[in-house]
């Protein structure tokens, strides 16, 4: 079954009432052609488990990564994310957009 | 985000009710503005452009920046008649992530057997569809091809506002729906929101094609703007 963006926020939800440590990364903008719409979500927890995407597939490894840092510190973080490569980051995105994702903690 | 805030989003998603998130990235600070309050809210503007397109943007406003979470309801979709293209259809909207219910009160089509795992009501329309609250965020098929059953389930659609409607059969059925339902008092602006023949030319032959040239046309409906939908139709 497909996750939706429902599931994505209830899993946030039942995750965080669980005792987990929890953080959501949201697409909040994007230039060229993106995989994923501003909007879209990805939900992880102190585990490493997440639910949904911020693109397709690409950079989702580095925002987990990330997402651990914000679940540690609770300080939210804007990530940016480009071609492949060409960035401060060691992924990026074949299909040549940029994307920048807002990983917050929740709880 | 703050766990009330998540907790009150889930709620208003679970009711379908449209809620926009407002995010400051830059210091993280959070609010979640319900549809009925844009009116008063200082970003009505922009809360209610980006809620009519169903797009999540950033925007600047008083030297912030700020992120726009658009969280409408999820799609559903009404089909009235447990029809052989039905079968097709609800399974096909179902993978694009509609919530379907299948409605025909004809229980020899209407069985669990024929539709698995598809919500199915073996009840008249008068009866079937107001606790299935059919609303703006609902699109609406008839296609039993029987007057009976279809007329009442379209004059339902007109009324709950349904964001595409659509009837099976040729021009010639429908200039003779059009006529009953003219009869039963719906207005010509309601009558020319029914996509019919329904789905977009694809020439599609069998029970699965017409199902994606339906969904093709509810999804063109649902994403495009007005004048390339006009285009497409």
């Amino acid at each position: 079954m497909l996750d939706r963006d429902e599931d994505i926020l209830k899993a946030a939800e039942d995750w965080q009432k669980a005792g987990r440590g929890v953080a959501l990364a949201t697409v909040v903008e994007t230039w060229g052609s993106a995989p994923r719409p501003a909007g879209s979500s990805l939900v992880i927890n102190d585990e490493g488990t997440f639910l949904g995407s911020v693109s397709g597939g690409c950079v989702e490894g580095a925002v987990v990564t990330e997402a651990m840092d914000v679940i540690q510190s609770g300080k939210p973080k804007m990530l940016e994310f480009g071609v492949a490569d060409e960035t401060a980051w060691n992924v990026g995105l074949s299909c040549g957009g940029t994307i920048r994702v807002f990983v917050e903690k929740v709880g | 985000m703050k766990l009330d805030i998540l907790h009150e989003l889930n709620a208003e998603r679970a009711a379908r009710r449209p809620v926009i998130l407002v995010t400051d990235t830059e210091s993280g600070e959070q609010r979640l503005v319900k549809a009925k309050d844009f009116a008063k809210d200082p970003l009505r503007a922009e809360l209610e452009k980006q809620l009519r397109m169903g797009k999540s943007a950033s925007v600047e406003a008083g030297g912030k920046k700020l992120f726009l979470n658009v969280y409408a309801p999820t799609a559903k979709l009404v089909i009235i008649g447990a029809v052989h293209i039905s079968q097709a259809l609800a399974p096909l909207a179902r993978s694009l992530g509609y919530d379907v219910t299948v409605v025909d009160p004809r229980t020899a089509f209407a069985s669990p057997e024929r539709f698995p795992d598809i919500p199915l009501i073996a009840e008249w329309p008068d009866t079937a569809l107001p606790p299935l609250n059919v609303d703006a965020y609902t699109a609406f098929v008839a296609v039993t091809h029987d007057p009976k059953i279809d007329d009442p389930a379209l004059l339902h659609a007109f009324e709950r506002n349904c964001f595409y409607i659509g009837a099976l059969g040729s021009r010639k059925t429908h200039a003779k729906r059009a006529d009953r339902l003219r009869a039963q008092g719906a207005r010509e602006s309601d009558i020319a929101r029914i996509h019919a023949p329904i789905g977009l030319a694809i020439g599609a032959v069998s029970p699965s094609e017409i199902a994606v040239a339906i969904m093709a046309e509810i999804t063109a409906v649902l994403r495009l703007p007005p004048k390339e939908k006009e285009e497409a139709a």
